[in-house]
C-alpha cells in the first residue's frame, strides 16, 4: 500500500502538548493515581502508554504502573489479513484485578483492536473498570466503542490514513493524514 | 527480528527444509506465547475455530500432550489419532488415512510415525498443514526447536556456542533436527558416540565428531543427551547398559570437569543411570524440566504459523528433482 | 511385393560397421537390401532423412510381470512399451508372483501369452533355483527345452556358492547365460537407499556398495574357476565396474549391464522420499555415475538394460521403508540415453546401439541387432532432434512409477519395425 501525505495534523510540540492534556484529564477523572494503571496497545499504544505515566509523574508525584498488550492473537481478521502479523510478547507484569487499567492507543477508528485489547486484557484478571485513552479519533466505527479521553478528533475520509509516528518506534515525532495511491 | 518477516510454510517438516531467519522467527515467536503461558488463563484465541488432528502411529505421551495442550491453548479443537504400529503395512495407508481425515475439514495434521520421511509423503498429498512430530530416524523438529528456544533462554545466544550431543547419533531423529538447527543459527556442534553409532557422513553436516565423551565434554557451554534405546537398534552397537554408563554416562564426577555453567539437557523421558545419573537429571545444571514447559511454547508457534500461512502456503518439504 | 523402403536415413549399424545416410529395403519380414539409392520396387517408401536408422533395440533386463502379476504390467502392455521406447526385443525376467519362472510348464505358458500377444519378441529367461530361494538348482535342461535362453534369480543372489559353481558349469552345458544379481543380503539387509551421507541425512537405512561389489567379486571368481561366463545384472557403482574390468583384462568371461538411472540419477535426487526413486541396487553418488559412463565408453559395461520393473501406484503410494524397489524402465531408456550419453559426447551413435542392440543381441544369443541382408527386420527410427516431454498420460505401460515423468528428453522413435512390420498404433504421438 502506498500512501501519500497530505497534511501534518501534529507535530513534535503538539504531541507532547496533547500527551499532558491527556494525563491531566486522567489524573482529573481517576482522581486517586493509586488505584490505576496504563496498558499501551502495541506497537505505537505502548511508548505513548509510558510517555504519559511520565507526565502523570510530574504533575501527580506518583507513576502508574504501565504495561504493554500485544493484541495479534485477539484478532477477528487473522485469516483475511495479507500478511501475516507478527506475535509480539505481551508485557504486564502486575496484577490488574480491583484496578482501574486505561487502555492507551494512537489511533482510534474502526474499535475492533479495542474489542481485542478488551478480550486480551480480561484473560490477565479483573479489573474494577477499563477506560480508553487515544491520542487520534479519525471516526468510522463499526463497533459500540468510544474513548475516555481523546487527544484530537480529526474527521477522515474512509481511504485516508493516519500515520502516528513516535520516536521511540519511527524515529521522529509527528502525526501526518495520508492517503492511499 | 524484522517486524514484517513472513511465514510462508504451511508446513513444518524438519529444520533442514527452514533457513536461519525462519528458525529463528520460529523461537522469537514462540518467546510471546510463552509469557501466555505463564498467565493465569493460558489461553488465546489465535487458532479459534480451527482443528488439529494428532495422528501417531508411535505411542509418545509426552509429545502427543505437549501438542495437544498447545492446540488448546490457542482455543483449536484437537482431535488424538493413534494408529496400531502394528497395522500400519495392512491396513489403510498414510495416504489414505491423511486424505480422509482431511474430508473432515481438520486444518493441521501432527504426525508421529515410525518410518522417515512419512510426513513429507503426506504433506505433499494433503492440502492440511502438516506438522512433524518425529519421524523414524529423521527429524523431529519441534524437539530441537525447543532444545534452541532453551539454550537461548538460558545463555542467551545460539552463535558461537558450543553444543555436544552425546548418544545414539545414527538412530536420532533429536539429533539430526538438532544438528541443521543450531549449525544454521552458528553453533558449534560435536556429536559424541561409540564408534557403531556415528552415522556414515555425518562429519559433512558440519559437526565435529568424537567417540570420546570427555573430548566432546571439553568446552562445551551445553550438552544434548539423548535418550539410549537398548530395547531397539543401540542394542547391536552397545549391549551392556552399564558399560555405556561407565564410558558415556554423565555424572556428577564429570561434569564437574566441564564449564561450571554448563546446560544439560535431555530429551526425555530420561534413563536414569544409563545415559545420565539422578544427580545430574536433578541437578542445577539440568533443564530438563524447562524444556518440557518450553515445548509447549515452541508448540504454539509452530502451530500458529503453519495454520495462518496455510491458505497461500508452500509446501515444506520439497526440492525440485 | 510387401515390404518398405526406409530412404535417406541415417543408417548406424555396428555389427556391420556401417554409419552413413542408406536405404534399406525390407521384404517379408527381413532385409533385403541395405544400399544407396534403392528403388522401391513396389513397396512403401518412408523417408528418413535427418532420422537415425539402426537395428530395434535390445532390452536384456524387463520384467513383464505376467503370469501372475497382470494388474502390474503384462505381456501386451509391456511389450507396447517397449515398443514405444523403441526395443525390437526384451529379455523378461523369472520372478514373477505367485509362481517362478523355474519350470517347464511355466515357461511353455508365458510363451502360449507372448504368441498370442507381444507386440515385440519376448525372450524368456528362467530361474536358477526353485522358487528362486537359492536351494535347489531348477531343471536347466527342461528350461532350455522349454525356450528359455537365459538363467538368474533377478531380485536375489544365489547366497551358496557351491550351489552357484554348479549353476555356472550347468548352464554352460546347456548354453544358458547366467545373470547374476549381485546383492550380499547380509550386508544389504533391510536398507532402502545409498549407505552415506544422504541415508544419515534423511534416516534411512544404507545399503552399502559392498553388498554389490563384494557379490560382483565372489560371482567373476566363480565363473573363473568354472570356467563359464557370468553376466552381471544393473551395475550402479564404481568399485563393481574396476572389478569386471579387471577381471576381463584377465581373461574371465565376464559381461555387464546397466540401468538408465543409474547414469542419469544421483543419490541426492532421494530427498524428497519419492518412492519412485527407490530401486535396488539404489541410486548412488556423482562420482558412480561417472565411473558408470566410463565404462560405457570404453566396453566394460557392455549393454545399457532398463530393468523395466513395474509396480502400481497403491504398491508405492506408500512410506519410503514400505514402498517396492524398481521403476519403469522401457519408455525412457532411449530417450535418457541419447540425452544423458549421446547429446554430453559421451557416446557415439554407433556406441549407443552396441550398447542398446548389438552388444545385448550376442550376449543373450538371439540372431538380433542386426541390418545385415537377410537378418530379421527389427528396425527403429529415431528423430535425434526432437525434444519431448515424458508424461504419465502418455505412459504405456500398465504401471506408471517412473521418476522421470515430467523430463524433457531428446531423441523420440519414430518407427519401428518388428519382423518387418510397422508397429503403428503404438507410436501415433510421433
Amino acid at each position: 500500500m502506498k500512501l501519500k501525505e497530505k497534511t501534518k495534523i501534529l507535530d513534535k510540540v503538539s504531541i507532547e502538548r496533547t500527551l499532558e492534556r491527556l494525563a491531566h484529564e486522567i489524573i482529573e477523572k481517576v482522581k486517586a493515581v493509586e488505584g490505576i494503571a496504563l496498558v499501551g496497545i502495541k506497537n505505537r499504544g505502548a511508548p505513548l502508554a509510558e510517555r504519559i505515566a511520565d507526565k502523570i509523574m510530574d504533575i501527580a508525584g506518583k507513576r502508574p504502573p504501565v504495561g504493554a498488550l500485544d493484541i495479534t492473537l485477539y484478532r477477528d481478521d487473522l485469516t483475511q489479513v495479507a500478511e501475516q502479523p507478527v506475535v509480539h510478547a505481551t508485557e504486564i507484569d502486575f496484577n490488574i484485578d480491583g484496578i482501574k487499567v486505561i487502555l492507551i492507543d494512537d489511533v482510534l477508528f474502526t474499535g475492533r483492536t479495542i474489542r481485542c485489547a478488551l478480550d486480551a486484557l480480561v484473560d490477565f484478571g479483573r479489573p474494577s473498570q477499563i477506560q480508553l485513552a487515544v491520542l487520534i479519533d479519525r471516526g468510522h466505527r463499526e463497533l459500540p466503542i468510544r474513548a475516555d479521553y481523546v487527544g484530537k478528533n480529526v474527521p477522515t475520509a474512509p481511504k485516508e490514513v493516519i500515520e502516528v509516528r513516535l520516536s521511540e518506534t519511527d524515529g521522529k515525532d509527528e502525526v501526518v493524514l495520508c492517503e492511499k495511491v | 527480528m524484522s517486524k514484517h518477516f513472513v511465514w510462508t510454510k504451511k508446513d513444518l517438516l524438519g529444520l533442514e527444509y527452514l533457513s536461519r531467519e525462519e528458525i529463528e522467527f520460529i523461537l522469537y515467536t514462540a518467546a510471546s506465547f510463552k509469557e501466555v503461558t505463564t498467565r493465569q488463563i493460558k489461553k488465546v484465541p489465535a487458532l479459534r475455530g480451527k482443528t488439529v488432528v494428532n495422528l501417531f502411529y508411535e505411542p509418545s505421551t509426552r509429545t502427543r500432550t505437549s501438542f495437544e495442550l498447545a492446540a488448546k491453548r490457542l482455543s483449536a479443537d484437537v482431535i488424538n489419532i493413534a494408529v496400531e504400529a502394528s497395522s500400519v503395512k495392512k491396513g489403510e495407508t498414510l495416504i489414505d488415512t491423511g486424505r480422509n481425515i482431511e474430508a473432515l475439514k481438520i486444518d493441521i495434521i501432527v504426525v508421529r510415525h515410525g518410518s522417515s520421511g512419512a510426513p513429507n509423503i503426506l504433506a505433499h498429498h494433503v492440502n492440511s498443514s502438516v506438522v512433524n512430530a518425529g519421524d523414524g530416524w529423521h527429524e523431529h523438529p519441534t524437539q530441537a526447536l525447543l532444545d534452541m528456544f532453551t539454550l537461548k533462554e538460558k545463555l542467551g545466544r545460539i552463535e558461537g556456542l558450543n553444543v555436544s550431543i552425546i548418544g545414539d547419533i545414527a538412530h536420532s531423529r533429536v539429533a539430526r533436527s538438532n544438528i541443521w538447527g543450531l549449525t544454521k543459527l552458528g553453533a558449534k556442534v560435536t556429536v559424541c558416540a561409540p564408534p557403531l553409532l556415528i552415522p556414515e557422513g555425518i562429519e559433512k553436516m558440519g559437526v565435529r565428531v568424537t567417540n570420546d565423551l570427555d573430548t566432546a565434554l571439553k568446552g562445551a557451554d551445553a550438552i544434548n543427551v539423548l535418550r539410549m534405546q537398548f530395547e531397539r537398534d543401540a542394542a547391536l552397537a552397545f549391549p551392556s547398559k552399564l558399560e555405556y554408563f561407565k564410558q558415556y554416562g554423565i555424572t556428577a564426577e564429570r561434569l564437574k570437569k566441564c564449564k561450571k555453567e554448563i546446560v544439560v539437557m535431555h530429551p526425555g523421558p530420561i534413563n536414569r543411570g544409563i545415559e545420565i545419573s539422578s544427580e545430574v537429571a536433578d541437578g542445577q545444571n539440568s533443564v530438563i524440566l524447562e524444556q518440557v514447559t518450553n515445548g509447549i511454547a515452541v508448540r504454539m508457534a509452530a502451530l500458529y504459523l503453519v495454520a495462518h500461512a496455510r491458505p497461500t502456503g508452500t509446501r515444506g518439504g520439497e526440492k525440485p528433482l | 511385393m510387401t515390404g518398405y523402403l526406409i530412404k535417406n536415413g541415417r543408417v548406424v549399424d555396428p555389427a556391420n560397421r556401417i554409419d552413413e545416410v542408406l536405404d534399406i529395403l525390407i521384404s517379408d519380414g527381413k532385409i533385403e537390401k541395405v544400399g544407396k539409392s534403392l528403388s522401391n520396387g513396389g513397396c512403401k517408401a518412408i523417408d528418413a532423412s535427418g532420422k537415425i536408422v539402426g537395428p530395434g533395440l535390445v532390452d536384456m533386463h524387463t520384467h513383464l510381470r505376467e503370469p501372475g502379476r497382470e494388474d502390474k504390467e503384462t505381456v501386451a502392455s509391456g511389450t507396447r512399451a517397449a515398443v514405444k521406447g523403441g526395443f525390437t526385443s526384451v529379455a523378461c525376467m523369472p520372478n514373477t508372483e505367485p509362481e517362478a519362472l523355474d519350470n517347464e510348464g511355466i515357461i511353455k505358458r508365458l510363451s502360449g501369452i507372448i504368441k498370442k500377444d507381444a507386440l515385440a519378441n519376448v525372450f524368456v529367461v528362467g530361474a536358477i533355483t526353485m522358487g528362486r530361494a537359492g536351494k535347489k538348482l531348477a531343471d536347466f535342461k527342461a528350461l532350455k527345452k522349454a525356450g528359455a535362453i537365459g538363467i538368474s534369480d533377478d531380485g536375489s543372489s544365489v547366497d551358496d556358492e557351491k550351489l552357484m559353481s554348479e549353476a555356472l558349469a550347468l548352464a554352460k552345458k546347456e548354453g544358458l547365460l547366467v545373470i547374476g544379481h549381485c546383492e550380499d543380503r547380509s550386508i544389504s539387509d533391510s536398507g532402502v537407499i545409498n549407505y552415506g551421507l544422504i541415508s544419515t541425512k534423511m534416516g534411512l537405512r544404507g545399503i552399502p556398495v559392498e553388498a554389490e561389489y563384494k557379490r560382483v567379486e565372489r560371482d567373476i571368481e566363480l565363473a573363473r574357476k568354472a570356467k563359464a561366463a557370468i553376466h552381471i545384472a544393473h551395475v550402479s557403482c564404481k568399485e563393481s565396474v574396476d572389478i569386471i574390468r579387471k577381471a576381463r583384462k584377465a581373461g574371465v568371461e565376464v559381461s555387464a549391464e546397466t540401468a538408465p538411472h543409474y547414469f542419469s540419477l544421483t543419490e541426492d535426487c532421494c530427498v524428497t522420499y519419492d518412492t519412485n526413486l527407490k530401486m535396488n541396487p539404489p541410486l548412488r553418488t556423482k562420482e558412480d555415475a561417472e565411473a558408470i559412463k566410463k565404462a560405457l565408453k570404453d566396453g566394460t559395461i557392455d549393454a545399457i538394460a532398463t530393468d523395466h520393473a513395474p509396480h502400481t501406484d497403491s504398491e508405492k503410494d506408500v512410506e519410503f521403508d514400505f514402498a517396492p524397489f524398481g521403476i519403469l524402465g522401457l519408455e525412457t531408456a532411449l530417450g535418457l540415453a541419447v540425452t544423458e550419453l549421446v547429446e554430453k559426447k559421451v557416446l557415439s551413435w554407433s556406441e549407443l546401439f552396441m550398447r542398446m542392440s548389438a552388444s545385448p543381441a550376442r550376449l543373450l544369443g538371439i540372431d538380433r541387432g542386426d541390418l545385415k541382408n537377410g537378418k530379421a527386420a527389427d528396425i527403429v527410427i529415431i528423430d535425434p532432434g526432437k525434444e519431448y516431454t515424458y508424461t504419465k498420460d502418455s505412459i504405456a505401460s500398465r504401471s506408471k512409477n517412473s521418476p522421470f515423468i515430467g523430463w524433457k528428453l531428446k531423441g523420440k522413435v519414430s518407427h519401428v519395425f518388428v519382423a518387418g512390420k510397422l508397429i503403428d498404433e503404438v507410436l501415433a504421438d510421433r
